[in-house]
C-alpha cells in the first residue's frame, strides 16, 4: 500500500471538459440546473472520470524503484470502476493505491492495482482498479 | 427530468442502445488534455512507429469513456452506474485524415427485479472487430 495521494478537488469546468472529451452529452454532466433537478449538488462526473484521480496514485507505483516497473513496457490490460456514490463537482477526493495482485505469465507480468477514492469525510466514493500488463524484456 | 427505465419493463437480451461515433486525431488531443494522459503514442506518428505500433492509437480510456455514453443516455441519470469494467483487447489505430468509426451496441445481460439492477453488456467494434472484451456496466433502475 502506498501513502494517500494529494487531495483532488473536482472542479465543475474540469467535469465539463472531461465530459466533452468522452462525448458524454447528458445534461447532468454539463448543466448545474439539470444536475440539481435530478437531486445532485452539482454536475456529475462521467463514469470514467475517476481515472484522473487514480492517475496520481499510478504515478507513485510507476515511480517506485521497488516495484521495478518499466513504464515503456506497460500496457493497460483492463479497467474497472466500482462506485459507492457518483462524483460531483466540489468533491475533495483522496486516492490510495494498493497492489492487490501480481501474476507472472511467462515473460509477462500482470499487476492489479486498486485505488480506493474517498471523500473529505473519509467515506468511500469509488474504487478504480487497473490491471497493467508489463511485457517481458526483449518482447 | 429524465424517465429512468423500469426493471419490470426489460428483458434479458434486449438491445437498449446502438450508436456509431467517429474518433479523430482531434478527439485524441482533446482527451489527452482533459485526462492528463500525454503519452505521445496517442498523437505522434513517429514515436508510435518507433515503439513498434501500427500507428497512433486511441487512449484505451477514451474508448472506455465513450462506449458507456449510449447506456448513460438510455439510463437518463449518470449517477445510476454502480460499476463499469472493460478489458482492452485490441488497440484502435486512428489515421490522421478521416479518423475511425467505433460502433457500440448495448444489451441487457442480467436483471435483478428485487434489487432493481441490471448488467448491461457492450459490444464495441471497429471494422467489425471487437476492441473491448468483458465490457459491462451495472446500473440501478426504477
Amino acid at each position: 500500500m502506498y501513502p494517500p495521494a494529494e487531495p483532488y478537488l473536482v472542479a465543475r469546468e474540469k467535469v465539463r471538459e472531461f465530459a466533452r472529451a468522452v462525448l458524454a452529452s447528458h445534461p447532468i454532466h454539463l448543466s448545474v440546473d439539470a444536475a440539481r433537478a435530478a437531486g445532485y449538488q452539482d454536475v456529475v462526473a462521467p463514469t470514467t472520470f475517476p481515472v484522473v484521480v487514480q492517475e496520481h496514485t499510478l504515478a507513485q507505483l510507476l515511480a517506485d524503484p521497488d516495484a521495478g516497473i518499466d513504464f515503456s513496457r506497460v500496457v493497460h490490460g483492463d479497467q474497472r470502476f466500482t462506485y459507492s456514490r457518483p462524483i460531483v463537482a466540489g468533491d475533495l477526493l483522496t486516492a490510495q493505491l494498493t497492489v492487490s495482485s501480481v501474476k507472472n505469465l511467462g515473460a509477462h507480468s500482470m499487476v492489479t492495482a486498486t485505488s480506493a477514492i474517498v471523500d473529505e469525510s473519509g467515506a468511500h466514493v469509488v474504487s478504480a482498479i487497473s490491471t497493467l500488463v508489463v511485457r517481458g524484456e526483449g518482447l | 427530468m429524465s424517465v429512468i427505465p423500469r426493471v419490470a419493463a426489460l428483458a434479458v437480451g434486449s438491445l437498449i442502445a446502438e450508436r456509431s461515433v467517429t474518433v479523430t486525431r482531434d478527439s485524441l488531443v482533446r482527451y489527452a488534455g482533459a485526462s492528463g494522459d500525454f503519452n505521445p503514442i496517442h498523437y505522434r506518428d513517429d514515436i508510435a512507429r518507433e515503439v513498434g505500433l501500427p500507428g497512433v492509437l486511441a487512449h484505451g480510456m477514451l474508448t472506455m469513456g465513450l462506449a458507456a455514453q449510449p447506456v448513460i443516455d438510455w439510463l437518463g441519470d449518470p449517477g445510476r452506474v454502480s460499476d463499469y469494467q472493460v478489458r482492452f483487447t485490441r488497440p484502435i489505430v486512428v489515421p490522421p485524415d478521416a479518423g475511425v468509426t467505433v460502433a457500440i451496441s448495448a444489451q441487457v445481460a442480467e436483471l435483478d427485479a428485487d434489487a432493481h439492477t441490471a448488467r448491461i453488456d457492450l459490444t464495441v467494434t471497429v471494422a467489425g472487430e471487437r476492441v473491448l472484451g468483458k465490457a459491462q456496466l451495472r446500473v440501478i433502475l426504477d
